[in-house]
């Protein structure tokens, strides 16, 4: 096995060009344990903690450029405001420990449909910046998941940063596992209400071969909130809305039967997870967004 | 490959390290440091908690090559040679916080770092500190009192300046 460690961003591209194999590493918390284990001897490892870009972001009017090494411990402390939703999912990772060395790009990386970052990425409308000596590309989160821990990156690509856009309106992440802490999702969903677009946009995860949004559900749900006025009135969207809104993201989601739980579980779960994030998210909207002496 | 880094404040130097291995590996095997425990090595129950540049991390799941010049703090760095045992660790003892002793050093690499960014956590403060470390034998119980005594501790001492 080969160590490289690049001392900038440029010798990284040119070390994965050159040794295409050469699996990245940054905060070792999904790959160290696929080497321990020895479940995984890559040929080479390409140690990416020397190149501190990865670790920071800028914030821009609309975007947040997250490095993709920024681990998740400083996502929850400074980006809460900005992207409430991601900072929720990274609340949810693991422990402090694997919070403090474990970031986005990894999880991206990894492309493993319990990925805690997916649902959140997805309902942002998050995009991958690819990059390799041949130039740079944006990939959209939606069209980035390829299969079970199988992404859109090409052989000689590093994940340099995510562009999330700011929240315009409340987001949510929930996530069902047997304890609060260090569990790996039974199921998870994220929802982002985007007032500014008048639309809502949702992410599941661990319940596919990959992460993906409940499209027909935020379809309906953008609909019968337009509807209803609700984005003018604040009111509440009805408990059949609610309902229906739950059960179609319950029917996007495609789950198997594994040791965690139940496809019927994982479907049931996700239902109630929609509609709790529903009423969280349209709560926050009615109280941060709106004012309370316009009834 | 060769890896330097300071441990304690000390300067190191490992030979030979497969590149494979784990910054955990090299602090028990190579730098007769066994303090920190091995247990799971998946990042999974804490006992090899060490500080990595200031940060507590799972040392199994830091590749030694990450570790190279960079500054670690195990559980053999907490005590004062001159003074003997760390606060936090006589609190361990006094609480009966130690039972079969495995997860201890990375409790008390965890709980150092709490009460240094956090002098007088809540309980709250403590379980989420506390989380990923995992102890079969106490309940916890004893832990979350040890927790609370280290901090009562040091908040008299601040008192008495």
């Amino acid at each position: 096995m080969d160590f490289l460690r690049p001392a900038s961003w440029q010798e990284a591209l040119a070390a994965k060009a050159e040794y295409p194999t050469a699996v990245p590493i940054a905060g070792g918390t999904d790959l160290m344990v696929e080497i321990n284990f020895d479940h995984r001897r890559p040929d080479a490892l390409l140690d990416l903690n020397r190149i501190t870009e990865l670790r920071e972001w800028e914030t821009g009017r609309q975007t947040v450029r997250l490095g993709a090494s920024v681990p998740y411990s400083r996502i929850m402390e400074h980006l809460r405001a900005e992207l409430p939703g991601l900072a929720q999912a990274a609340h949810t990772v693991a422990s402090p420990q694997i919070r403090n060395r474990g970031g986005v790009g990894g999880n991206l990386g990894t492309a493993s449909p319990a990925g805690d970052a997916h649902p959140a990425l997805l309902a942002s409308g998050a995009r991958i910046e690819a990059v390799s000596v041949r130039g740079t590309r944006m990939i959209d989160v939606d069209d980035f998941y390829l299969g079970v821990k199988r992404n859109a990156l090409a052989p000689d690509e590093l994940i340099r940063a995510v562009h999330l856009p700011k929240a315009t309106g409340p987001q949510a992440f929930a996530k069902v596992g047997t304890r609060n802490a260090m569990v790996i999702a039974v199921c998870a969903f994220g929802l982002a209400l985007h007032p500014d677009r008048r639309t809502v946009r949702t992410g599941i995860g661990s319940a596919a071969p990959t992460p993906v949004r409940a499209r027909v559900a935020e379809d309906f749900l953008t609909a019968a909130l337009a509807d209803g006025g609700h984005w003018d009135s604040g009111r509440p969207p009805a408990p059949s809305v609610a309902a229906e809104f739950a059960r179609l993201v319950a029917g996007a989601a495609n789950p198997i039967d594994d040791v965690r739980g139940t496809a019927a579980y994982r479907r049931h779960a996700l239902g109630v997870l929609a509609r709790r994030t529903l009423g969280w998210t349209w709560q926050a909207y009615r109280e941060q967004d709106r004012s309370p002496a316009c009834a | 490959m060769r890896v330097t880094l300071t441990v304690n404040g000390r300067r190191h130097q490992a030979d030979d390290v497969w590149e494979g291995e784990s910054l955990l590996y090299v602090l028990r095997e190579r730098l007769g440091l066994p303090g920190s425990k091995n247990a799971c090595e998946q990042g999974e129950c804490g006992s090899c908690t060490v500080r990595l540049d200031d940060v507590p991390v799972c040392s199994c799941l830091v590749a030694a090559g990450q570790a190279q010049d960079r500054d670690v703090v195990t559980v053999e760095g907490l005590a004062d040679p001159g003074t003997g045992l760390a606060p936090v660790q006589q609190a361990f003892l006094d609480a009966g916080a130690v039972q079969c002793g495995f997860c201890t050093p990375g409790l008390l690499v965890a709980t150092d770092d709490l009460l240094r960014h956090c002098p007088q956590p809540t309980d709250a403060d403590i379980r989420e500190a506390l989380s990923g470390n995992l102890c079969r034998c106490t309940g916890y119980e004893k832990i979350l009192d040890a927790v609370r005594l280290a901090a009562a501790r040091s908040g008299e001492t601040a008192g008495e300046r």
